[in-house]
């Protein structure tokens, strides 16, 4: 096996004779595949406002397109805490479970002290948020167990805690504060406030993977988590923060949620991690780790809110909207996998005419 | 030693173990009730969807793969039994058909994971979307109830002189068949070999494409026989039949010791993880425990069935390491002395 | 080597096609052959005014979902009841609102011997079988909130009549357009019953000249969730640029379309109404996004079931129509048609009368 290795290497080494300038072609072409990525969602989600404002110009309105930006932004929060975690190949399923603590108790702690000021009441969320996701990843880092087991049963385990806290009570409008409430229906510049907040994590989260060392070592994890411990990477450090931040991220959502519902009781968020999964998905993020962007999924996100409510305005019989969901998100995964292959299937022809061309 | 420690640890045992705790804590709890056939009966019945669609479940998690969209194929055969019923079909040739369109659903997923190369995560969360709509399309916002007391009996009568009910029995059968196609055919060696690594698999000559495809489609037909039963058990076709069922069954499929990265379970720990979460619940419904604790415990469950067979893997390599550091000591202290023996031999310079 | 594996079950999937095939051809169990094959209920048993409320019931209280405040409401009602009289009174139930969970709890109130079940059924006719088993081993039964089949219980508690409510609802719309536009109704799930009867009964009042004016364009349902209401409330507007109001005859429907009108531009210009606690709305009520909207007590509802259901158990009443009670300090109630006791008209608040409640 290591005798193949060598040799191959010295066919290499003696055939081509700029290695390093090839290598450098085709990490520009993945570049360049991961950008198409993105822009291939925009794609999509520019044609499908398009076909909806035809049908329906009331969609391009400012009001509406808000209320699209707003629509998502929850989801798309939750797909920034998940890429993190997807990158290093697992996955967290409490995401909808931590979302819902965290509203019901930052809700909660709003009611009962009324002059309670803003901001530590949402740090609160976030800190109950972060110690979840603490907890998930202490348990899959700690313990090496799969993920996607120990965040199911978080998932039980945080919901059935709301449940128990809740005792069946509800936290409406009229409780909490006006400058909670505001600040989730309220908007700055013309811009919801809770899209500006959204904007802002996405970039942190964008900026930290793309620019930061040990956010280039998630990718690494998920690459190949066994070449990662051999390069000294700290594998399990790494795995929980990215879970912890994910938590993290669930609680900030959570407080926002509350923000801009209202009413908030022990099911608030219920079987959200599918449809984040499902953003992330779309978004580009690579399910088995190693790939994928903050924005993607980001745009995931969007591009699946836009559709639901696209349906709607375009007067969909409501019994067809979830059947058609379903296949575009199919449809979805499916191009996105066919222009891959053919990108790879040309990226493998160019490096070997290359080498044929170097080799002659 | 080791041997000893994994042997405790095997999580099958636990299983067993904490089975019959249940059983004699329940007992003494509810003054004998939790035992009686009666409650035993309910038991059964409750468990019976969950039960049927763990067993093919099982196979695929062994493959590494996973079905997030048994419920939504529950729910269309539900849907599709009570539309097809509305126009005028004879329910022995609706019940087939049925069962035909659970194994196309399957089929679609299996064909979408293996010849795109699409990870069946990603796939099952969108055909959960897309056959709980068509089940919404089917049948929209009615239910149709009026299926005829012969057929509706095998969800709410024993069998004549027992306990026991026909859904169980069903899954007593399945269970059968599904353990000798896992554990003693060359089928279930070939689901094992690629769950604990597709290369390796596809190397030896398992056809790895073909055996997941047949995996799929074996979980859509059999969740689509869990629609029947669920049909019937309530005598009520309705298109949200099921809803959420999915994280349920995946659920004790873990609890049951499966490996979620394949390669690696048996088919009686599923069965016992099923009868666990399921007595599990009937006791503390019974013993007038909330539903919370209810919820709290079955994720807790899952945390322990990963947790325990880790640590127990960790313990076990402790030993082995320390019998394995042993004898590499002896081996290096003979080096040494041989090497001592040779610098000796060839004396000083 | 896994190639005959698929060959073998394409083939015993074909068999069984092509056998199911044969055994229908001769003859199968279709819907017409069976038809009329259940009876309908027939209590024999007779009832005795006279009797006392017996002191030592068991009742088991089982809502739809346990996390539901209108449901907690309901069940505060049926606590006070029960305490006054010494009743064991045991609330419990699913923490999701699906039929098949709820039957577990049917046959749990079973196994333990219970007297009395008030229940709320998240299905007409999936919890019927298991109830029909609960009362043949001596259990009584009473719905309310929303029934199940007639021949599975013994009263049904009905909070106002369907007629009522449907009525009430589009006459409150009416007022607040002038009864001139077009309207959407956001409803529960897509299989509520009772959300469904309503809305059958509101489309046979429409069709009434008085209301000719109105223009009902869309039923969307937002799933009892309050995100998806939510959304589905922005849909509506977008879908619809000449809509006028909004019917949701559900309390998650109606908060969460209230919170969205009074955050967009289309608060004060489009009208909404329709089934609500008073709680949740005071807020909207107070800003001038919603001018009226109705519901009944939930706790006078838990208060009444509880008190049919003991009455039941002690022999006063068998379900029969005519036959008369009295439910504590509400008063005497009379059984109607198909065992059915109504509550009374629902409540209609408005700004002057909101802060007089507390539920």
């Amino acid at each position: 096996m290591s005798g193949l290795t060598v040799e191959s290497d010295v066919d290499q080494a003696s055939a081509g004779q700029r290695p390093a300038r090839r290598g450098a072609a085709a990490r520009r072409l993945v570049d360049r595949v991961g950008r198409v990525r993105e822009l291939g969602i925009l794609v999509a989600l520019v044609v499908v406002v398009a076909v909806t404002a035809v049908a329906n110009p009331a969609f391009v309105s400012p009001q509406s397109l808000r209320d699209l930006l707003l629509n998502a932004s929850i989801i798309a929060l939750l797909a920034v805490g998940q890429t993190l975690v997807v990158v290093t190949r697992n996955v967290d399923l409490s995401v909808g479970s931590v979302l819902g603590l965290a509203a019901f108790l930052t809700a909660q702690t709003f009611a009962a002290n009324p002059g309670l000021p803003l901001l530590p009441g949402l740090l609160l969320g976030v800190l109950i948020g972060l110690a979840c996701g603490a907890l998930n990843g202490l348990v899959v880092a700690a313990g090496q167990v799969p993920s996607l087991v120990v965040t199911l049963g978080t998932l039980y385990v945080f919901r059935g805690l709301d449940f128990t806290l809740a005792r069946g009570r509800q936290v409406n409008a009229a409780d909490l504060p006006d400058a909670l409430l505001s600040l989730g229906s309220g908007r700055l510049l013309g811009i919801p406030n809770l899209v500006l907040i959204t904007l802002v994590v996405i970039a942190a989260g964008a900026l930290y993977l793309r620019a930061y060392r040990s956010g280039r070592e998630l990718y690494a994890i998920g690459s190949n988590p066994d070449a990662a411990v051999l390069a000294g990477i700290p594998v399990g450090r790494r795995v929980f923060v990215a879970f912890t931040v994910s938590g993290a991220v669930a609680g900030l959502a959570g407080a926002l949620w509350m923000a801009r519902y209202g009413t908030v009781d022990a099911a608030a968020g219920t079987g959200l991690e599918l449809q984040v999964v499902s953003a992330v998905v779309v978004g580009g993020v690579v399910i088995s780790g190693g790939s994928g962007t903050v924005a993607g999924a980001a745009l995931g996100a969007l591009l699946l809110g836009t559709i639901t409510s696209c349906l709607v305005v375009l007067r969909i019989p409501a019994f067809w909207q979830q059947a058609i969901t379903g296949a575009l998100l199919l449809a979805a995964i499916t191009v996105d996998r066919l222009v891959a292959l053919r990108l790879a299937a040309a990226l493998r022809r160019s490096s070997r005419a290359g080498r044929r061309d170097e080799g002659g | 030693m080791a041997d000893r420690i994994r042997a405790v640890l095997r999580w099958e045992t636990a299983l067993v173990v904490l089975l019959v705790a249940v059983a004699v804590v329940g007992s003494v709890r509810t003054d004998g009730t939790f035992l009686s056939g009666g409650n035993l009966f309910y038991l059964g019945l409750d468990i019976a969807e969950i039960a049927l669609i763990a067993l093919p479940l099982t196979l695929v998690i062994a493959a590494a793969e996973i079905d997030l969209s048994v419920a939504s194929v529950l729910g269309l055969s539900s849907a599709l039994i009570g539309w097809l019923w509305t126009a005028g079909w004879p329910l022995e040739t609706i019940l087939p058909v049925v069962v035909l369109v659970g194994a196309a659903c399957g089929a679609l997923n299996g064909l979408l994971v293996t010849r795109l190369g699409l990870p069946s995560l990603a796939v099952t969360i969108g055909t959960m979307a897309l056959f709980r709509g068509l089940a919404l399309v089917v049948l929209g916002d009615t239910a149709v109830a009026d299926f005829p007391a012969s057929y509706t009996q095998f969800g709410t009568t024993p069998v004549p002189g027992t306990n026991l009910p026909y859904p169980i029995l069903l899954f007593a059968v399945l269970a059968v068949v599904f353990a000798v196609l896992l554990h003693a055919s060359s089928f279930g060696r070939a689901v094992f070999a690629v769950g604990a690594n597709e290369e390796a698999a596809r190397f030896s000559g398992v056809r790895v494409k073909r055996t997941k495809l047949v995996l799929f489609v074996l979980t859509g037909a059999v969740a689509a026989l869990a629609g029947i039963v669920y049909t019937f058990r309530f005598s009520s076709a309705r298109a949200d039949n099921g809803t959420g069922l999915e994280l349920a069954v995946v659920a004790a499929v873990l609890l049951g010791g499966v490996s979620i990265f394949g390669g690696r379970g048996t088919l009686g720990g599923v069965v016992a993880g099923v009868l666990l979460l399921g007595s599990l619940r009937n006791l503390l419904i019974l013993d007038d425990v909330s539903t919370e604790v209810l919820t709290v415990v079955t994720g807790l469950l899952l945390l322990v069935s990963v947790l325990v067979p880790a640590v127990g893997r960790r313990l076990g390599r402790r030993v082995d390491n320390s019998r394995l550091g042993r004898r590499v000591d002896n081996s290096r202290l003979g080096r040494r002395a041989g090497r001592r023996a040779a610098t000796s031999a060839a004396g000083p310079p | 080597m896994t190639a005959r594996p698929v060959r073998r079950i394409v083939a015993g999937l074909a068999l069984l096609l092509s056998g199911a095939v044969v055994l229908s051809a001769c003859g199968g169990t279709t819907r017409d052959s069976s038809a009329g094959a259940r009876n309908a209920d027939n209590t024999t048993a007779s009832a005795n005014p006279n009797a006392e409320l017996k002191k030592d019931l068991k009742i088991t209280f089982l809502p739809k979902q346990v996390n539901n405040p209108y449901f907690t409401t309901a069940q505060h009602g049926g606590e006070q009841a029960a305490q006054a009289f010494g009743w064991q009174f045991k609330a419990t139930g699913p923490s999701d609102a699906s039929a098949a969970s709820q039957v577990t709890y049917i046959n749990t109130a079973a196994q333990q011997r219970q007297d009395a079940l008030v229940l709320a059924a998240n299905d007409v006719n999936a919890v019927a079988p298991a109830l029909r088993t609960a009362r043949s081993q001596g259990m009584k039964v009473v719905t309310f909130d929303s029934d199940a089949a007639t021949d599975a219980r013994d009263v049904f508690v009905n909070q106002a009549s369907t007629q009522d409510i449907a009525v009430g609802q589009v006459k409150l719309l009416s007022e607040q357009l002038g009864g001139q536009g077009e309207f959407a109704i956001l409803s529960a799930t897509p299989n509520a019953t009772n959300q469904n009867a309503w809305i059958e009964v509101m489309k046979t009042e429409l069709a009434k000249p008085e209301y000719a004016g109105l223009k009902l364009v869309e039923t969307a349902y937002g799933n009892d969730d309050d995100q998806t209401s939510f959304q589905k409330t922005q849909g509506l507007l977008q879908a619809h640029p000449n809509l006028r109001g909004i019917i949701s005859p559900t309390t998650v429907g109606l908060a969460a379309a209230a919170r969205y009108l009074s955050s967009s531009e289309y608060k004060g210009k489009v009208a909404l109404t329709g089934l609500g606690t008073p709680n949740q709305l005071r807020k909207f009520v107070q800003d001038g996004t919603v001018t009226s909207f109705a519901l009944w007590d939930p706790n006078k509802l838990g208060y009444l079931a509880t008190y049919a259901a003991a009455a039941l158990a002690s022999g006063q009443i068998t379900g029969a129509s005519g036959e008369k009670f009295t439910a504590g300090e509400m008063g005497e109630y009379t059984v109607g048609e198909h065992g059915e006791v109504v509550l009374g008209p629902p409540t209609v608040f408005t700004r002057d009368n909101i802060d007089q409640f507390d539920f």
